[in-house]
């Protein structure tokens, strides 16, 4: 509690005290002193703020509501009443603002990247803090240990470990030297760096982070805008009927020659007034988006805003791209079949010819050879694009790639194996054998595409710029049915809009990828997911959510979080709704009092907060 | 030119008012509140006087908003 919600608890506690000592004093002046005592005690702010209020041309405010419930408890005589209103409106105000405090202070926790301050050296050797904002790109800063990176840049002298958690979820520490690019936001934890920034700071990964985070509120769903225009409606319509409560029926009854009974009317209409308050609609569907997103941050999955969190639960079709967001983006070889000749010698005769390359199946080949080549035995080495390596081994031609390498040698060999790329070796026109490399899928990818389909989501595409054989291979081993292949990055646009042209208007599409080269896809789609997209600007820039780390359970996470808060949304709204207007009903009928309306108004308003902030707690889903 | 500050109120609707009254002073293009961050996004005019503009729009939020607090 800070120093205001201290005077309000204390103000409560006294108005309370007084309330119930008025019991102990018998009926009469003294007691109805000591109640308006506590009423003072409690409502003097409300009603100040009512009346400035009222000058303002401000009269469906909610200070002005209580004040009018409340004053015409006081002329009808109701003290006791007049007193619980007030008091029960201040509790639960008050714990309305520790409520949102708390869900506040979480966030902010998520916000603790921002660094303080960055070290410049000055002209005789001294380190100077200055504003990370006043840095200019390619100047040289200094980081001590224990401080985190403010700009993003290279390292220029120094070698030490990087916490990059907070950033990328990794908590490995990352050991940098001379020539390594640094990302702000790091905490460098042992030696100290001298680093070459690259970037001003508003452009550094740090400040976007931030940026994010900080705008994600901005963006409103379309339940926040229903709440809210509900709210707007609410309170005038309750207060017209109110009023018409007040003189209708007795005016009616005065027609028929009854007696109108002013008194009973005026305190149904007064019940209304206090049911009137939009404080429970108001504060409950945003608090729940704002602690939704706060938890989904926590995790490492930032949103840019409740609209998006509120689509992600309707998302039926989700769209993978395959290499780096699915697998791991770099091969391995998997299985080597030789023709009259070992498996290691033909390992190693393909790793000679692919020495010098820098093509990322060359580099597997190479790196899966148990023995180093040796340089000195080969010669003529001929790269063709699109087909292979030619080079002479210890006098002899050897050429390695694909089958059309082999058809335009004239070499006649079997068909590709099943489960990945296959690269053909052969040697003076002898066919030798083939390796299979495939990328593997990453630990957790098939475990994610199983909770999601459990949560619905049946339809799963992955898109893939690889050939049929490798994409069919990981799809299968995913469990993934719609696959295709060999696709550009501007194909994957057109895929992704014929997807969504074929889906039902109240359904989301969702677009999974690593962020390079998929920028316009992630925009294209319903919702695009970035992953491990901190290094990427344009990813960050396009995606509409954005996991720090690279990890595919965190796409079935964010699924989980936001379906749990739109039903927390629901929730609150049928329940915040539907109590008042069934309190409204009986209080017109004359079945309730302004005990059950002190109940639905605050009540209702302190149980849907409790509700909504369940949303920081997304450790388990 | 876009500027952030740090605001302190007590409630969503109080929130919600203190943007009305922000918007209607002069030399601000856009002011948006967000309550749950307590933070006032302002748009100024070009080359309006910041300090004397958000001066102004204390002054009018204050008259709406007895308690709310702008730090600027």
């Amino acid at each position: 509690m800070n120093r205001k919600q201290k005077k309000v608890f204390y103000r409560i506690i006294a108005a309370a005290a007084l309330l119930i000592g008025a019991f102990f004093i018998p009926q009469g002046i003294f007691r109805a002193a000591v109640q308006l005592a506590a009423y003072i005690v409690i409502g003097h702010d409300i009603l100040r703020k009512a009346f400035c209020g009222i000058i303002n041309r401000q009269i469906f405010d909610e200070s002005f509501l209580m004040a009018a419930a409340t004053v015409g408890a006081l002329l009808l005589g109701e003290f006791t009443e007049a007193v619980a209103v007030m008091l029960f409106f201040q509790m639960g105000e008050l714990f309305e603002g520790i409520a949102v405090g708390k869900s506040r202070k979480s966030i902010a926790a998520l916000m603790d990247i921002r660094p303080p301050h960055a070290n410049i050296e000055s002209e005789d050797g001294q380190l100077v803090k200055i504003d990370p904002d006043e840095v200019s790109p390619d100047s040289i800063i200094v980081v001590l240990p224990g401080e985190r990176l403010p700009i993003d840049g290279t390292v220029t002298e120094g070698e030490s470990s990087l916490d990059c958690s907070a950033l990328t979820g990794e908590s490995l520490p990352r050991d940098v030297g001379v020539g390594d690019s640094v990302l702000s936001g790091s905490v460098n934890l042992r030696g100290l760096l001298k680093v070459r920034t690259e970037k001003r700071y508003e452009d550094s990964t740090v400040a976007r982070i931030l940026e994010l985070v900080e705008n994600a509120a901005e963006r409103k769903s379309k339940s926040e805008s229903f709440i809210s225009r509900f709210a707007r409606y609410y309170t005038p319509v309750v207060c017209i009927s109110a009023l018409a409560l007040a003189v209708l029926p007795p005016v009616v009854s005065i027609g028929f020659g009854d007696a109108p009974n002013w008194g009973d009317w005026i305190y149904r209409a007064l019940s209304f007034l206090v049911i009137s308050c939009p404080c429970a609609l108001v504060i409950s569907v945003p608090l729940s988006f704002f602690a939704g997103l706060g938890g989904a941050g926590s995790e490492g999955i930032l949103i840019k805003g409740s609209n998006y969190l509120e689509l992600l639960s309707k998302v039926k079709c989700i769209v993978f791209d395959k290499t780096g967001t699915l697998t791991k983006g770099s091969f391995s070889v998997k299985d080597v079949i030789a023709r009259n000749i070992s498996k290691d010698e033909l390992l190693s005769l393909a790793a000679h010819v692919e020495y010098n390359s820098t093509h990322p199946i060359a580099r597997s080949i190479v790196s899966a050879c148990v023995k180093k080549p040796e340089p000195a035995c080969i010669e003529n080495i001929e790269e063709l694009g699109g087909f292979g390596v030619k080079a002479c081994i210890d006098g002899r031609t050897v050429a390695v790639g694909n089958r059309r390498l082999m058809e335009a040698i004239g070499v006649s060999c079997p068909e590709e194996v099943e489960g990945g790329t296959c690269v053909y070796v052969c040697r003076d026109g002898e066919y030798l054998g083939q390796i299979v490399l495939a990328d593997t899928p990453k630990d957790g990818a098939a475990p994610a595409l199983e909770k999601l389909r459990a949560m619905g989501i049946h339809d799963q595409v992955m898109l893939t710029g690889d050939n049929e054989n490798a994409a069919q291979y990981t799809a299968k081993e995913l469990g993934i049915r719609k696959v295709y292949a060999r696709l550009l990055p501007e194909d994957k646009v057109t895929k992704v809009e014929e997807l969504l042209s074929s889906m039902p208007k109240a359904q989301a599409l969702a677009f999974v990828g690593d962020g390079i080269n998929d920028a316009p896809v992630l925009s294209r789609a319903d919702i695009g997911i970035a992953m491990g997209a901190l290094g990427s600007d344009a990813a960050i820039e396009a995606a509409d959510v954005v996991l720090m780390d690279d990890e595919p359970g965190k796409i079935a996470k964010a699924v989980a979080i936001s379906k749990k808060c739109m039903r927390i949304v629901y929730e609150n709204i049928v329940f915040a709704i539907g109590i008042k207007l069934l309190f409204l009903v009986l209080t017109a009928l004359g079945l309730s009092n302004m005990w059950f309306a002190i109940f639905a108004d605050v009540g209702v308003m302190v149980l849907a907060v409790l509700n909504a902030i369940r949303m920081l707690n997304v450790k388990n889903i | 030119m876009k500027k952030t500050y740090m605001i302190d109120v007590d409630c969503a609707n109080c929130a919600a008012k203190m943007e009305q009254a922000a918007n209607t002073v002069e030399g601000i293009v856009s002011a948006s509140v967000n309550y749950m961050a307590l933070k006032m996004s302002v748009e100024f005019a070009e080359g309006a006087d910041v300090k004397k503009v958000m001066g102004e729009v204390l002054k009018k939020c204050r008259k709406i908003e007895p308690d709310c607090e702008i730090y600027y």
